[in-house]
């Protein structure tokens, strides 16, 4: 079986400046802390982040919005953190606002192999400005495009080494969607159990989606 | 005399049924839980991936890995459930929200609705508001009648729009207000003011219902 477990240094170093990352969590619940902690040790800038939220000054996404290392985001809210919004106002960081459920159906369209969703959701809305508009069975809807990214960074409640996920409670939110949209997928997880003491039953994340694991979650 | 929000919420509460799946805006609209009538039990959902949700944590009971679309730390109730954000806004998208109960900056005669944007000044996101508004069956809007005295029940929303045309009810401390197809009509008015106050508060043309009942 292929050694997926690595560490945090071999983690980080797979992730370069300039490049497209999703993270998982809400309101930094379901985020992997000790990646965060890792990206901003490592200094690594200039990154697009696509993600629901900004997280809050100190804790999930907002570690790395505080180290200045966003160039662009990708997200649904940013109202929690407001050194988001400062940054956003001094033209240092360029923020792209999506519906909540639009960002869902774009990554998992990204990770599923669709060429994209349509949705009822910002019609009559700024949110419709450059967008394609289908009218299906009389009803009108947005098409909203697919995302990918160069490496998706996951929280994951247990991983068996083989790479399957269960997520707990609310930290799956966005987690299983982005672990199939991006060319490398990072689980930083809270508990690693050997191959076999995961219920199949309750895998959300299936191993083939996963290429690395890294432990020490809180 | 209860506070404003407080009779807001109490008189919002009446409206939801037995067996409604709801959700429940952040702020004033989370009020509504503590005056559901006798005998009714609604089961809320929280965007960011429950359905069953119970209360505000009391401290030293928090779990770390459950809060509420909020940041707060909930509970749950006996037979909640769990899921990822695609399936969360299917639940919603997909018209199996029974009832969304929301605040606004402005809402219209059409039921058009802006909640979520102050070009210039406040620039949250609008988070989950996009959806919840197009997809839940019934869109009930909660809030004060006016902005320290200015308008917010408007001919048409000034402000960049949430969703067009989807509000269905709007509840102030004043009235009651039905958003049809005729336009929007006051069918109900609290005990503490008159049609002709209301009205004077409200930019929109009101249609006083045949049946305006007084009082709340």
């Amino acid at each position: 079986m292929k050694n997926k477990i690595i560490t945090v240094d071999e983690a980080t170093g797979l992730i370069h400046a300039n490049m497209t990352l999703m993270i998982g969590g809400f309101m930094a619940v379901g985020t992997p802390e000790i990646l965060m902690d890792g990206i901003v040790e490592k200094r690594i800038k200039d990154l697009t982040v696509i993600a629901n939220d900004s997280g809050v000054p100190g804790k999930g996404i907002g570690k790395l919005v505080t180290a200045k290392l966003l160039k662009r985001l990708v997200a649904s809210h940013i109202g929690l953190n407001p050194e988001t919004g400062a940054q956003m106002n001094a033209g240092e960081l360029d923020v792209e606002l999506v519906p909540q459920g639009s960002l869902a159906e774009k990554i998992r369209s990204g990770g599923m192999g669709l060429g994209g969703v349509l949705t009822p959701t910002g019609i009559g809305t700024d949110i419709e400005n450059g967008k394609e508009k289908l009218t299906i069975q009389g009803k009108e809807y947005l098409l909203e495009l697919p995302l990918r990214a160069d490496v998706a960074l996951i929280r994951g409640s247990i991983a068996d080494k083989a790479g399957n996920v269960y997520y707990n409670a609310t930290t799956r939110n966005f987690n299983p969607m982005m672990a199939m949209a991006a060319d490398i997928v990072i689980v930083g997880a809270e508990k690693i159990v050997e191959v076999g003491e995961l219920d199949p039953n309750y895998v959300m994340t299936p191993a083939a989606m996963v290429d690395y694991i890294v432990g020490g979650e809180v | 005399m209860a506070s404003v929000k407080e009779s807001i919420a109490k008189r919002a509460a009446k409206e939801l049924k037995d067996g409604d799946v709801v959700n429940l805006g952040i702020g004033l609209p989370t009020l509504l839980g503590n005056y559901l009538e006798e005998g009714v039990e609604i089961t809320l959902q929280a965007e960011n991936g429950i359905l069953g949700m119970g209360s505000l944590c009391e401290p030293g009971e928090e779990d770390k890995d459950i809060i509420n679309a909020g940041n707060q730390y909930v509970t749950i109730k006996k037979g909640a459930c769990y899921f990822d954000s695609a399936t969360s806004f299917g639940i919603i998208r997909g018209g199996h929200v029974d009832v969304t109960v929301l605040g606004a900056l402005e809402v219209d005669q059409t039921g058009t609705l802006a909640s979520h944007i102050i070009p210039g000044k406040m620039v949250p996101g609008m988070g989950g508001a996009m959806d919840l508004v197009v997809g839940a069956k019934k869109v009930i809007v909660v809030s004060t009648h006016t902005a320290k005295g200015a308008p917010k029940i408007l001919k048409k929303v000034r402000l960049p729009i949430t969703a067009v045309g989807k509000v269905d009810m709007i509840i102030t401390e004043l009235a009651v207000m039905e958003v049809t197809p005729q336009g929007l009509v006051l069918k109900e008015i609290s005990e503490n003011t008159t049609v002709e106050e209301v009205q004077s508060q409200t930019e929109a043309q009101l249609i006083i219902s045949e049946d305006l009942i007084v009082g709340f």
